[in-house]
């Protein structure tokens, strides 16, 4: 086996090495680049900045740590924007794994933007049962969340005195990792009742909910970290969406590479193999 | 011909009367207690029975269904509804095959999420075939499960596969093996399976999220055939990169169809196709009456 | 009837839940039955936790190779059920509140500082892996082949910053191929599986489909 067959079948640990490397140099070089925006996460920006200020929303965030590095940035964004316009939030997580992080996300913007727990917004924990809750909490709140987080009865806050149910509210943003996410409110709420929904989510699944953007469910879209730091570009924040963009460019291009040699290294061999 | 005809038309309305009229009545009656019971509670009666808005939707769920129970019934009736083959089924096949050869076990992940997952149930049944076939050829087949209450579920499959091809006794309970219910433990541990036993056919069908492409690149690097299937959307492009064969969406829920032959399983397959032909067609009409400017049908359709 | 009043009982409350739907008296009664759904729920991830806990304990007893991590396992289901739940929030000793679940307590911290780096490094292995698997599998064997890498290629530039500065248009193809040829075929597929999983819904509650039931 020659040197270009055995390059070929290149052990995937160098591969791994290459991609370490690529995903590392933005961290010794500083790269700085423009971040053009897209019409979905335009889309996105334009339907928060519609909102009258003082609006109360529903902001279901469905991820767990594993998904934080895609979309805590759109999350911390997401507020910041809402919080611009003195939005209440009614926040509450489906995922078993997220009340930690989303809790600890909320009281670190709060903190930054000023917002006073159980008057700007609320936490009310995670609650298991997916769809069930889903259909469940739009018709009302305190009936599925009779606590908050911390253990306080729902009813005692501020903000749930005026909001109890999905139609109290103005808009539905929801941050999603997978299932249960933004397909399943759509399907479960979504078609149900007429407030507007946005979605944050993954870059894995950005592809499928598409459709349902350009069916009008869904009023704007951010996917992944691309998704999330256009939209710190149209909120104006440097966030870690941001950041993180040299890197995934650097990573980008190092799987193309990686692609171009390999089919190079492709066509080579087959016509050395065929000459022989 | 046409005596037989409408023979068959009667005998089919007949079940679907008997089934229909079972379920809605007995519904009702459970229904018109619960509701007497809880117009105790203060809940001012609604002044709309029925929201005329939903008929779009209504309608065709109810002729979906009507095409199922006619399908159905035409699948108990014996008549032979032909599924296309699919290359995926027959790998499999292939993969027991080779795995007999190579002395080597096979490993059928049947995916990680619950058992109130579809997918899940419908793994089972493949499980329950491969089981069947694996048992003649005393090839060892490994189960890695990543929720406790699936367990009993695939070891139920497995044994009752075993039994089925007259080999009881082969079936090794400590094959079906609950990992863990985390994600990522569960690939870990599934992967330290495949690097340590190193099973000549990798078999993933059902429920899969972030840990496909983990799963089937580990898999690759021990040799392996590896076959998947998934209705997950989001998981696909990765088991159609990284596997020999992959059952697309649907063809998962076919694969259970075409394996079993079971007619309530081929029934709703060919309603399926059926109810997808409905779409299409209507689809095309949606598309003619907007460029003739007539916008009451889109209209009509829109969720409201 | 161990088969037939749990297949009685989904029938009934599918039946219920699809004519909530449609019509809006009997939202009450599905309202109240969601509820009911939402106590077994419950119940179930307390059985759940219970039937992890007794496979780890028999692997204990019968001294299984893998029994030191299922007694690490065992150890950690006690101790966060503790922390979390048991110990009250004023359990506080030297300097760390014991008990709660809230920011600071000793839960907030494991789940902070363990849970969540380890959760994390895993799913960062996926970007190491879709790099060693476009290396294999990107390659133009065949027309649909060359299509995918091409396509992917496209996709991956027009999706990040720099795609932008090696060509403007990049942005507005990617975009492009994301809202046509990929819509198209996401929502086929989309509509194909939604047919699926309508068929085995209304099976289900019409008492065709009775997998789920469990053996004969």
């Amino acid at each position: 086996m020659d040197w270009m067959q055995r390059l070929e079948k290149l052990d995937r640990r160098i591969i791994f090495v290459i991609m370490l490397i690529a995903v590392s140099i933005p961290v010794l070089v500083r790269l700085d680049m423009p971040i053009p925006s897209s019409k979905e996460v335009d889309d996105y920006y334009e339907t928060i900045e519609k909102l009258p200020d003082g609006s109360v929303v529903f902001f279901p965030a469905d991820f767990d740590p594993g998904s934080v590095a895609e979309l805590e940035p759109m999350m911390r964004s997401a507020l910041t924007h809402l919080w611009r316009k003195n939005c209440k939030i009614v926040c509450f997580t489906l995922w078993d794994t997220g009340p930690g992080i989303v809790d600890a996300i909320l009281r670190d913007m709060a903190g930054k933007m000023n917002k006073e727990y159980g008057t700007d917004y609320v936490f009310l924990g995670f609650k298991a049962g997916r769809e069930v809750i889903m259909v469940q909490i739009a018709n009302s709140i305190s009936g599925v969340f009779p606590q908050d987080y911390s253990g306080k009865p729902t009813k005692d806050l501020p903000l749930m005195q005026q909001v109890d149910k999905l139609t109290d509210t103005k808009l539905i943003v929801n941050i999603s990792a997978g299932y249960p996410g933004t397909k399943e409110w759509v399907q479960q709420v979504r078609t149900r009742y007429a407030v507007p929904m946005l979605s944050g989510c993954t870059g894995v699944s950005a592809p499928e909910y598409y459709p349902y953007y350009q069916s009008g469910q869904l009023s704007g879209l951010l996917g992944g970290l691309g998704g999330a730091a256009k939209y710190e570009a149209r909120v104006g924040v440097k966030g870690d969406a941001t950041a993180g963009m040299p890197a995934q460019s650097m990573g980008h291009l190092a799987v193309i590479a990686l692609i171009l040699m390999g089919n190079v290294l492709y066509v080579v061999n087959k016509k050395k193999a065929g000459a022989r | 011909m046409a005596v037989l005809g409408l023979t068959r038309l009667r005998s089919w309305l007949k079940v679907l009367a008997s089934r229909f009229t079972a379920a809605l009545l007995t519904s009702f009656a459970i229904l018109a207690t619960a509701t007497i019971a809880l117009a105790q509670e203060a809940a001012p009666a609604p002044t709309v029975w029925f929201d005329v808005d939903r008929l779009n939707i209504l309608i065709p769920i109810v002729a979906f269904t009507l095409i199922i129970l006619f399908y159905i019934q035409e699948a108990r009736r014996g008549k032979s509804l032909f599924i296309r083959n699919m290359p995926g089924l027959d790998a499999i096949e292939e993969a027991i095959g080779r795995a007999t050869e190579m002395g080597k076990p096979i490993l059928y992940v049947p995916g990680i999420d619950d058992a109130t997952n579809i997918q899940t149930i419908y793994s089972m049944i493949i499980l329950n075939h491969v089981a069947k076939r694996v048992a003649q050829y005393d090839t060892p087949l490994i189960v890695p499960v990543g929720k406790a209450i699936v367990t009993p579920m695939a070891e139920e499959a497995v044994k009752s596969g075993y039994a089925a091809a007259g080999r009881p006794d082969a079936y090794n309970p400590n094959n079906v093996r609950f990992l863990s219910d985390e994600q990522f433990a569960f690939t870990a541990a599934v992967n330290g399976i495949m690097n340590r036993e190193k099973p000549a056919a990798n078999i993933y069908l059902g429920s899969f999220f972030a840990e496909s492409l983990v799963l089937a690149e580990t898999g690759i690097m021990t040799g392996a055939i590896q076959i998947a299937g998934t209705a997950n959307i989001h998981q696909l492009p990765f088991f159609v990169v990284a596997c020999d064969y992959a059952l697309v969406g649907e063809e998962f829920y076919a694969a259970t169809a075409y394996l079993s032959r079971e007619p309530g399983l081929v029934g709703t397959l060919k309603a399926t196709d059926v109810m997808k032909g409905v779409l299409m067609a209507t689809i095309l009409i949606g598309v003619l009456l907007e460029q003739l400017q007539i916008h009451g049908f889109k209209a009509w359709m829109q969720p409201k | 009837m161990r088969r037939e009043i749990p297949i009685l009982i989904t029938i009934v409350i599918g039946w219920v839940m699809v004519m909530d739907f449609f019509f809006p008296p009997v939202s009450s009664v599905a309202t109240r039955m969601r509820d009911w759904t939402l106590i077994l729920i419950a119940i179930s991830q307390m059985l759940g936790v219970a039937n992890v806990a007794r496979i780890n304990l028999d692997k204990v007893s019968r001294k299984h190779p893998d029994a030191p991590y299922a007694m690490v396992l065992l150890l950690a289901i006690v101790l966060m059920i503790a922390f979390g739940v048991f110990l009250p929030k004023s359990a506080t000793i030297g300097g760390l509140t014991w008990g709660g679940h809230e920011g600071g307590s000793v839960f907030d911290k494991v789940y902070n500082q363990m849970y969540v780096p380890m959760q994390g490094t895993m799913f960062s292995l996926l970007a190491f892996f879709i790099a060693s698997a476009a290396y294999r599998a990107f390659k133009i064997r065949s027309p649909e082949a060359t299509i995918l890498g091409v396509t992917a290629v496209i996709i991956m530039i027009g999706q990040v910053p720099i795609g932008s500065l090696l060509w403007d248009g990049m942005p507005g193809l990617s975009a492009w191929i994301m809202n046509v040829p990929n819509l198209a075929a996401k929502r086929a597929i989309l509509i194909g599986a939604a047919l699926g999983a309508i068929a085995t819904g209304m099976k289900v509650i019409l008492g065709l489909e009775r997998n789920y039931v469990g053996g004969e």
